[in-house]
């Protein structure tokens, strides 16, 4: 299996005031292609920070990032704003959908971006409704719909333009149980029928048992990380 | 054809197509304090184009002065008359070609809110050195045959249904006759145009013979003369000679270039630029703040969702451009249906501007006003989320 995340001797260092606090300590990591893998870990441990290095979404201070086969940490601002756009599908604990478009709209964000017709845009849209099973509901606004069905949105949303990597800070952190279970079980179809490498974050236990792969950080480095079936 | 997809404009067109929801859905988010923010604006750009249309019409008969034409007036004001005897001594001054004089009559029709610009005029010399008065030669002849006749624009004769051939009562404000009434008459003999300037179609002229004739005082004097020079290049040093004709006399004179006089004559009703400009700029000025503030606030309530567009791939100037784009949305919408209300109250004024419809360079300019106006309230808000930071921006920080 060729690595879709690599992260050798990373650093990351936030400043707080005057101070200067070391939240990644010389970190190495590597995430297969087509895993699911879940970062668990107690608050202020870094996972977030390690999931937004990973995301491009961050820059570690030292150490080489590789995501997608880019060394991200060697990329200009520009680069990396083109590169997240190609390469990284993101999905939010509170979804993060634009209240006043419609489903099918906030889905066809990315696409904006690239240079696709109209038609080719919405063939896209109708594609990842239907793959999230959210076709009935593209015209509906999200105030219209349930949060297990936003969470959906926003999946779609993530792979609309197709990266190889979706990553999702507590994803299904703001959902019931029953609806926290169909989230992961999409996220698991996409990992396994798709290919696509899913890096979560999550508190939730029972979440993280749904992934192929548990990493547990604390104190800004690697406890363990257990390979499941 | 292939390449027309490449046209500048059709590329900003497909652009604005392609992220119209997203702009129209950051406006809309708030309806109502758009709405408010909106007809905020559209009141600006009514008020901007009623009153900027107006100076507009006003400025339009000093803007087309003629620069070969000079004016001889009183020196103390423009309203002391000069003697007709002054006639042929500026007549023979070196340099001047043609000669006319005029008398302002301020008349009105029936009721004093019916003014009517009327001149007591040589009816022989006048309409010579005024040849953008297209009066046809027979009805030229007919004023200088008829000594009660009058000539009037064909926008004033539309106005009132005048016709040739009517016998119009006029009353002065300023003149009696010498049977002590203020009431003349004056029988229409001809009908004028002045193709590109409809304004000074609200004129009227009458025969300065029996307007002399009949007034109680003044008698043998004029409001003022119109001179034609040889060359533009001459008129300050044709004016002092002008001017030390009548130095040390009774009736010193002034002399001035057509441009000046039309300006201090305007100045008599008020300066209408300046005070059309100080309430627009006023008007203007308090606009900034509210957009401006309503930008700011729009954009700061979505801090999370630029955060998540950015997170998408939206670079910073993507983010900065959609932001001004809103702002721009905004204010040409606004603009467009202030100015389009302009222009259907237009006809309206017609009575009192004498134009009949909306300067386009009024629309134009507040088409430019709109555009600044965007950029200038848009700006920082915009770069406010171009230089944000996706991750301190989605935590909430």
């Amino acid at each position: 299996m060729s690595s879709a995340v690599s992260l050798v001797d990373v650093v990351k260092r936030y400043r707080r005031g005057k101070e200067s606090v070391e939240v990644l300590h010389h970190l190495n990591l590597d995430i297969g292609e087509g895993e699911f893998v879940a970062i668990m870990g107690p608050s202020g441990s870094g996972k977030s920070t390690l999931l937004n290095l990973i995301g491009g979404l961050d820059r570690a201070d030292s150490g080489a990032v590789t995501v997608a086969g880019h060394r991200i940490d060697q990329l200009s601002g520009g680069e990396l704003t083109r590169w997240r756009a190609g390469n990284v599908g993101f999905i939010f604990q509170f979804y993060n959908l634009m209240p006043a478009l419609s489903a099918a709209a906030n889905v066809e964000l990315p696409l904006l971006l690239l240079p696709l017709s109209r038609a080719q845009r919405r063939a896209r849209v109708n594609a990842a409704l239907e793959i999230v099973g959210l076709s009935d509901r593209a015209r509906h606004k999200p105030s219209e719909l349930s949060g297990g069905q936003q969470q959906r949105v926003a999946i779609a949303r993530a792979l609309v333009s197709d990266p190889p990597i979706l990553v999702g800070d507590e994803p299904t952190g703001d959902l019931d149980r029953t609806t926290a279970n169909e989230v992961l079980d999409l996220l698991r179809t996409l990992s396994q029928q798709f290919g696509k490498t899913v890096v979560m974050v999550t508190h939730d236990q029972k979440a993280a048992d749904v992934a192929t792969r548990q990493l547990h950080v604390d104190k800004g480095q690697l406890a363990d990380s257990g390979r499941l079936s | 054809m292939k390449y027309l997809k490449y046209h500048p404009l059709i590329w900003i067109g497909t652009l604005a197509m392609k992220y119209l929801p997203l702009i129209w859905a950051g406006l809309t988010r708030k309806k109502l304090m758009t709405t408010f923010t909106l007809l905020s604006i559209v009141v600006a750009f009514l008020l901007f184009g009623l009153l900027q249309g107006v100076n507009s019409a006003f400025s339009r008969g000093v803007e087309g002065a003629h620069l070969d034409r000079l004016v001889v007036q009183g020196k103390v004001s423009m309203t002391d008359q000069l003697p007709e005897a002054y006639r042929q001594q500026i007549a023979n001054v070196a340099g001047v070609t043609g000669l006319t004089f005029a008398s302002w009559f301020g008349g009105y029709y029936q009721d004093t809110k019916n003014s009517i610009f009327s001149f007591a005029v040589d009816a022989s010399t006048y309409f010579a050195l005024f040849p953008e008065i297209h009066l046809p030669r027979n009805e030229l002849d007919a004023l200088v045959k008829t000594r009660t006749g009058a000539v009037i624009g064909r926008a004033l004769a539309d106005k009132y249904g005048w016709k040739i051939g009517d016998t119009i009562p006029i009353k002065s404000t300023i003149w009696t006759k010498t049977d002590g009434t203020a009431d003349w008459s004056f029988q229409v003999v001809g009908v004028f145009t002045t193709p590109g300037d409809p304004g000074a179609e609200q004129r009227l002229f009458l025969n300065n013979d029996y307007f002399d004739e009949a007034r109680s005082l003044n008698k043998g004097m004029v409001g003022w003369y119109s001179v034609r020079i040889d060359d533009p290049s001459h008129s300050t040093a044709i004016s002092a000679a002008i001017d030390r004709l009548f130095a040390n006399s009774d009736h010193e004179t002034k002399t001035v270039t057509e441009k000046e006089f039309q300006q201090a004559f305007l100045k008599q009703i008020g300066d209408i630029n300046f005070i059309v400009s100080s309430i627009v700029g006023a008007v203007f000025f308090a606009l900034l703040f509210l957009t401006g503030n309503t930008m700011m606030q729009s954009v700061r309530e979505r801090i999370p969702e630029f955060a998540v567009l950015k997170t998408l791939g939206y670079s910073d100037r993507a983010v900065l451009t959609l932001v001004v784009a809103e702002g721009l949305a905004l204010s040409l919408t606004a603009a467009v249906l202030g100015l389009v209300g302009a222009a259907a109250a237009f006809p309206m004024l017609q009575d009192f501007v004498g134009v009949p419809s909306l300067p386009p360079a009024v629309v134009g300019q507040g088409l430019f006003y709109a555009v600044l106006l965007a950029l200038v309230t848009a700006l920082a808000p915009g770069l406010r989320v171009a230089r944000l930071n996706i991750v301190d921006a989605l935590a909430g920080r």
